[in-house]
């Protein structure tokens, strides 16, 4: 019961994590139903499931630097977000710019991190969403750039660990409930449904 | 070394003024320093100060917080600003995330070039009357209480106020349909410690002026 539960949330929340973010932000609101609740808002939906199934530390001060981990792996994933609503010429600059975030600001906090730790993840000596978020937000920025982890060797060995936890690997593999990268159709689906993002530019 | 947090950001309000309120409604002193120029932002990158070059930084109980809501969140659940159990945090957070959207179109109005203005008004105060006030007034009527959740001040509570008072300096009667939040405004604001906050000579920020805007974008670009 323990390994279905965990794989249903796994499963919710690097959905909503990665494909589902442009509707929430916008407030247009991507919904979870989940122990009688109607939840709405990408973040307090995965902060009550962190918090339930303990993924978010073990204390206060655990938790202060998962919300910090967490919160820059979600500007770097922000700046993905409307890659998929930019002109030809501005998926360009925005590619450009993803990765210059990626390396310079993001990637090499976390490298230090874990350096500095040794230990296999970023906070505390227990898997949290820190570690989940992370992830996600490593193969996101790779779908721009595939050796964007050329300088990276800690944060190389981290992929490698994360992604062969059972149910995420299983997450990882075809036939799950992954969302694949935005396409076409998305984005007319978007705009069409949620009538917005026609006019978006790159940062 | 005074033991009160100390807060790094310009002397406005911008991202940094959420977190003054909840400090300021928990009954915490805190200090300030502020950034002025250019320089001074700089300085605490090299200082290795900033986990991602960037403020709010707050500097409490030994750490050095960034990040908006990490900071927000950490201070709320140590002064019991999150609701009594999970269930309550959830609804906390939800309305709270709702929150900082609305704040983020009120804070960075005063921000945006002249030929953005006037689109980023109408639909500033669109989405407040239209979709976040109607949602609280729902909320209150619907439970009766004082309180947005759980019968006790939470962040919710205090984050609304803010949101409130920031939506009323754009238009004044902006709750005219919404009794229960005029309500809820005199209440809240007569909490002892929010109602210090209110009072001349606190901590609390003016909006930004415009012949101040050049002058924080030149802090951070």
């Amino acid at each position: 019961m323990e390994e279905a539960r965990w794989n249903r949330f796994v499963g919710c929340w690097l959905q909503l994590g990665s494909r589902w973010i442009p509707a929430v932000s916008a407030g247009a609101h991507g919904m979870v139903e989940i122990d009688g609740m109607k939840m709405v808002q990408t973040r307090a939906i995965l902060s009550y499931i962190a918090a339930k199934y303990n993924l978010y530390g073990k204390d206060l001060k655990e938790r202060a630097l998962i919300d910090m981990y967490v919160g820059g792996t979600d500007d770097l994933m922000g700046f993905i977000l409307m890659f998929p609503f930019l002109s030809v010429e501005d998926k360009e600059k925005q590619r450009a710019f993803i990765v210059q975030k990626a390396t310079s600001r993001y990637f090499p906090v976390y490298e230090k991190v874990l350096k500095d730790h040794g230990q296999d993840f970023l906070v505390g000596s227990n898997f949290t969403w820190a570690d989940v978020h992370l992830l996600e937000a490593i193969l996101m920025v790779e779908e721009k750039k595939s050796d964007v982890l050329s300088g990276f060797p800690q944060l190389q060995a981290f992929k490698a660990r994360i992604s062969s936890i059972p149910t995420i690997k299983k997450f990882l593999e075809p036939g799950s409930q992954r969302k694949p990268v935005p396409d076409d159709k998305y984005v007319e689906t978007v705009r069409r449904v949620l009538r917005m993002y026609y006019d978006v530019k790159a940062n | 070394m005074s033991g009160k947090p100390k807060l790094h950001y310009f002397n406005g309000r911008g991202r940094m003024e959420t977190i003054r309120w909840l400090l300021a409604a928990a009954g915490v002193e805190f200090e300030e320093s502020y950034l002025e120029k250019k320089e001074d932002l700089t300085k605490l990158q090299k200082d290795g100060s900033l986990l991602f070059q960037q403020v709010p930084m707050v500097e409490m109980d030994g750490m050095k917080l960034v990040q908006t809501r990490a900071i927000a969140n950490y201070i709320a659940t140590k002064y019991n600003l999150c609701g009594k159990d999970l269930k309550e945090r959830a609804l906390i957070d939800m309305y709270v995330e709702g929150m900082f959207d609305l704040n983020e179109l009120l804070m960075t109005y005063g921000y945006q070039p002249a030929d953005k203005k006037e689109q980023h008004f109408a639909n500033m105060m669109d989405k407040a009357t239209n979709r976040y006030f109607p949602v609280f007034e729902k909320v209150l009527k619907d439970h009766g209480k004082d309180f947005l959740v759980g019968n006790q001040l939470s962040r919710a509570d205090v984050q609304l106020l803010e949101l409130i008072l920031m939506a009323e300096e754009f238009k004044p009667d902006i709750l005219a349909q919404f009794p229960l939040l005029q309500r809820f405004k005199a209440r809240i604001s007569n909490i002892p410690t929010i109602k210090k906050f209110l009072q001349p000579g606190s901590q609390r920020k003016p909006p930004v002026r415009e012949e101040d805007v050049a002058k924080v974008i030149k802090i951070f670009y």
